[in-house]
């Protein structure tokens, strides 16, 4: 019976322990991107790494989203016989909730274990170790240079998102379906509003990048330094990224649109 | 050379971010350049909006003349007092112009309509239309018409 509730205690400890160095953690490597050229040459490797080459997957689904929400929603509104709509429908879904939301969740599995895996095995390596043995602070020639590539590209990679399905709305609605054009974008324009939703739409993948990088290279970072100690970081990145993109885009909602 | 197709790539990567941005605001919210139209502001006085919102068109023969800008209630009269911005170009809208808030379609959004009157007088800012009829509300006409107020 001791024991149990010692266990509970030190899992409770570890817990917070593991928070709180995730926070010093964040602010060391969020304030430690060095703005030299060399630096900001890391900076646009790894948004190469993480950005353009999570490029392709974002533009891929956001076409086959776009193409299936008009799809589904013609289905819908033809009974109502307001089948123009359908662009309106398409383009509020993408804007405020499957933009950012998606993009998240690819980002999270595309990039962030790739995040994961790579500072996990440094670690493992004992890369990241050397680099202090030489006097090279790993949080600021590895650490902020991925951080600070997910914040910039999560952004950028949901609006391409939202833009393709757009046109993929448009695709299927007025060149397979045959909702006219003129009034598939008026309807649109009449609804979407810059502010109201394009705007808190960006709010909302700009802290779903925030969450995403820092679990991954936290996770990444603070891995057990052993194959095994890898594997499960990047589980945990994948599961913790997608369940707090999740939770933190109701709240998110409840707060812009509620 | 490495290095340099690497840059490319990402300011490739960001411009095509921008261009999203670009696109989503002007086609698909309609943002344009020119929505900071120079605008007067005249008030009118409703007994029910039925469903009106701010935000809602005004509208002039069908065309749109400006928007509703806030919605308050009138405490002396209690009578919803409803703030009009409508555009500096529209402006020879007759004092005695008849304001009525009316239905798109069967179903669709509340939007107040204009009929301009016959005085030379016109509208200018701040100025309030004191003829108006407030919105259809089809509750009331379908309860008037089942308890036999009104038959065909």
């Amino acid at each position: 019976m001791i024991d149990f509730i010692i266990k509970i205690g030190r899992f409770g400890l570890d817990y917070s322990a593991s928070f709180g160095r995730s926070g010093l953690f964040f602010l060391h490597s969020f304030f430690g991107l060095a703005l030299s050229p060399k630096g900001l040459m890391l900076l646009i490797h790894q948004l190469y790494k993480v950005g353009v080459l999570s490029l392709v997957i974002i533009i891929v689904s956001g076409l086959f989203i776009g193409m299936v929400l008009a799809l589904q929603g013609y289905s819908i509104l033809v009974d109502y016989g307001s089948e123009q709509a359908v662009g309106q429908m398409v383009a509020l879904t993408l804007v405020r909730e499957l933009g950012p939301v998606v993009t998240a969740l690819l980002f999270a599995g595309r990039a962030g274990s790739a995040l994961t895996a790579e500072i996990g095995l440094m670690k493992a390596t004992e890369q990241l170790s050397s680099m202090e043995m030489m006097g090279v602070d790993p949080l600021r020639r590895v650490i902020a240079p991925r951080l600070w590539a997910g914040f910039i590209s999560m952004p950028l990679l949901a609006l391409v998102f939202s833009a393709v399905g757009v046109f993929g709305g448009l695709l299927v609605g007025v060149d397979w379906l045959g909702v006219y054009e003129g009034s598939f974008w008026s309807n649109m324009q009449s609804s979407v509003d810059f502010k109201e939703d394009v705007v808190n739409g960006i709010i909302k993948s700009v802290v779903f990048g925030v969450v995403c990088s820092w679990i991954a290279v936290f996770q990444g970072y603070d891995s057990e330094p052993t194959s095994e100690g890898i594997s499960i970081a990047t589980t945990k990145t994948v599961v913790y990224s997608s369940l707090s993109i999740l939770g933190l885009d109701f709240l998110l909602t409840a707060v812009m649109f509620g | 050379m490495y290095q340099r197709s690497i840059e490319i790539a990402v300011g490739v990567f960001m411009i095509l971010g921008f261009l999203g941005l670009a696109f989503l605001a002007i086609q698909v919210s309609g943002l344009s350049m020119d929505s900071q139209k120079d605008t007067y502001k005249i008030y009118a006085q409703f007994d029910d909006l039925g469903g009106l919102t701010v935000r809602g068109r005004v509208s002039l023969a069908g065309v749109t003349i400006g928007t509703v800008s806030a919605i308050s209630l009138d405490k002396e009269v209690y009578s919803a007092l409803v703030e009009m911005e409508i555009y500096q170009e529209v402006d020879s809208l007759s004092a005695d112009s008849v304001a009525s808030i009316q239905t798109a379609g069967l179903l669709g959004e509340k939007y107040v309509s204009l009929s301009i009157g016959g005085e030379e007088e016109v509208l200018g800012d701040g100025d309030t239309i004191f003829d108006t009829q407030s919105a259809l509300n089809l509750e009331k006409i379908i309860g008037a018409f089942a308890s036999g107020d009104i038959s065909l």
